[in-house]
């Protein structure tokens, strides 16, 4: 095989690694979407939040310090202390359990019944306002986030695969945190599927998400199920913001990999979760090998801003419900 | 036999009927200027069929939105077990043994039949959440115990061919008896059943009535029931409650319904003159 051929191979590994990236975000927004039919517009912002809450945690910062130090003169920042990453990520999911019991009980629990356009609405509130608040707590500068997975070229499958190409080949370049965030990803996947299949709460959720009503005259409490499933996207955003936290560091830019997040939707369908992952292996692959095939030698290149949605618009044409989606067919 | 005798008293074909289970006192339900339920008080009591019947529009569904607690009624009370009712969420007073059905089918539509009738084990299921999520242990003995008593449902219900497929495909015959299934599996005490055989062919209507019967009989269940098809109602039921423009027009077992000179103006227009 030639060394080109097998540099293909490497894009493609990295797009499908960059596509884990996204579905890990995707699988917050399906999660949301299947219980309460609400688009989470917060979901990026949710990511970004957990991200500078765990920095915040991990690096002893004292919360809402320049609100303080403001209005009281004084110059405090750290506590200055360190917490283990273990703890501070433990301390970080109570926080996004909290988050979501204050959601229902400040905002869905008042819009029970509403419009989804007054759902979604309330989340672009919910985002804008959690973005201020991020900030406000834990300074708006850019953070850099170390939860001990290490960095860079991983050397080991770079010399086991030098072989496989010829002089001018030496072996797939893969960055080791995108190895760890595809195994977590998978791990974190099969474990809500089984989840959401498998046991009472999973089935009470989905009931929730089939119908309302009927749901609460066999005895599921909406409010109880909410507050599940709003914990369970607080999760999820926590492994997406510190998987992208580790990579490119914690600050602004990390609430817009949810706007990434739209076209896997488009293409896995909005209430599947198998349909997030594949949806974001599709755009990830499909995006750097369009770069590398046709984008770079003839387009000029930069194509990966634009190729995701082009693909999701070209979908929607044959496929509205995307590929898993559940197609309604109402019986007249 | 006076059928509201204050006793527990036997049937004729043998089934035992006990004390008063729910009892409502003088409710009234308004909707802004509209009143559905004007100051109406009957019984349900322990083992019987209770009909509730009445032209479209009479507060029949109200009345069971009452019971299960989707409406609160502005005047009024409910009594369940000998005890007061305050104001409950309609999840609550499933946990308490009241289950349901509706006019409209209410099943999850993207579920397998299997998956609908098992939510009605969820009230009964213990397991937490964390236990669920590693499914081992107690979690998985209860998901066996529970899938158990809801294939003893679906083999009463004759619905063992269409376990697994998706309720929204099936015809409608058979969603009303997944539904019913749904319901009967939570083992309640009180079943609430709204009009379970509406829009069903004549065939259909016999089945749904054998196994309405079925179900009292075996499981002792107490059943109260919308229809406004009074053939069938006088059928199945013990005893009777009419109503007519939100008010109670009659009460009492078929025949006394039957032979009531307000019923029989209801159901079949009076000359005004």
């Amino acid at each position: 095989m030639p060394a080109e051929f097998w540099y293909g191979v490497e894009v493609l590994l990295n797009g499908l690694m960059a596509g884990v990236m996204y579905s890990l975000v995707a699988l917050g927004f399906v999660l949301i979407f299947k219980a309460s039919g609400i688009f989470n517009y917060a979901q990026g912002v949710m990511a970004l939040f957990a991200a500078q809450t765990l920095v915040g945690i991990q690096t002893g910062l004292i919360p809402f310090s320049h609100l303080i130090n403001a209005m009281l003169g004084t110059k405090i920042h750290h506590f200055g202390w360190n917490v283990p990453t273990f703890i501070a990520i433990l301390i970080t999911i109570g926080i996004m359990v909290l988050f979501a019991i204050i959601v229902e009980k400040l905002i869905l629990k008042h819009l029970v019944n509403q419009e989804p356009i007054i759902l979604f609405m309330a989340t672009i509130g919910l985002a804008y306002f959690l973005e201020g608040f991020g900030d406000l707590m834990w300074g708006a500068e850019i953070k850099k986030l170390d939860v001990g997975i290490p960095q860079g070229g991983n050397v080991w499958v770079e010399e086991s695969t030098a072989f496989l190409g010829g002089e001018d080949f030496y072996g797939f370049y893969l960055d080791t945190l995108d190895i760890y965030a595809t195994v977590i990803a998978a791990i974190l996947v099969t474990s809500l599927i089984l989840f959401s299949q498998y046991t009472k709460t999973g089935r009470a959720l989905r009931a929730v998400a089939d119908d309302h009503q009927a749901a609460l005259s066999v005895g599921i409490s909406l409010r109880t199920i909410w507050v599940i499933v709003w914990s369970i996207a607080g999760f999820v955003a926590l492994v997406a913001g510190v998987m992208w936290g580790a990579k490119s560091g914690v600050q602004f830019s990390l609430s817009l990999i949810a706007l990434k997040a739209l076209p896997v939707l488009m293409l896995g369908g909005f209430t599947s979760i198998p349909g997030a992952i594949i949806g974001g292996l599709i755009i990830g692959v499909g995006e750097k090998l369009f770069e590398f095939l046709i984008g770079a030698p003839f387009l000029g290149g930069a194509t990966e801003n634009w190729f995701a949605y082009m693909l999701a618009l070209i979908f929607l044409i044959f496929r509205p419900q995307g590929l898993f989606g559940e197609k309604i067919i109402e019986r007249v | 036999m006076n059928a509201i005798a204050p006793e527990a008293y036997t049937t004729e074909d043998g089934r035992k009927i006990g004390g008063v289970v729910m009892e409502m006192k003088n409710i009234t339900l308004r909707f802004g200027g509209v009143t559905a339920i004007k100051d109406i008080s009957f019984d349900i009591r322990e083992g019987e069929v209770r009909a509730i019947i009445g032209p479209n529009g009479a507060g029949k569904s109200s009345m069971l939105n009452v019971i299960n607690g989707f409406y609160h009624p502005q005047e009024g009370e409910v009594w369940f077990r000998g005890e007061k009712r305050g104001p409950m969420k309609p999840y609550e007073i499933a946990r308490q043994g009241i289950a349901r059905t509706f006019q409209n089918i209410a099943l999850f539509k993207g579920m397998s039949t299997l998956d609908n009738i098992m939510t009605g084990r969820l009230t009964k299921m213990k397991s937490g959440i964390l236990s669920q999520a590693i499914w081992k242990g107690p979690a998985e003995r209860e998901e066996i115990e529970q899938r158990e008593k809801a294939e003893r449902i679906i083999d009463f219900l004759e619905i063992q061919s269409i376990r697994k497929a998706p309720v929204g495909s099936l015809p409608y015959g058979l969603q009303k008896r997944v539904e019913l299934g749904r319901a009967l599996v939570a083992e309640p005490e009180l079943l609430l059943l709204d009009e379970p055989m509406a829009g069903m062919n004549v065939e259909e209507k016999e089945d749904m009535s054998r196994f309405i019967l079925d179900v009292n009989d075996e499981f002792g269940t107490t059943i109260a029931l919308i229809e406004h098809d009074m053939g069938v109602v006088m059928d199945i039921s013990d005893r009777v409650v009419v109503m007519d423009y939100g008010a109670k027009i009659g009460d009492g077992t078929p025949d006394e319904v039957r032979s009531n000179q307000k019923v029989i103006d209801a159901y079949l227009g009076v000359a005004h003159d």
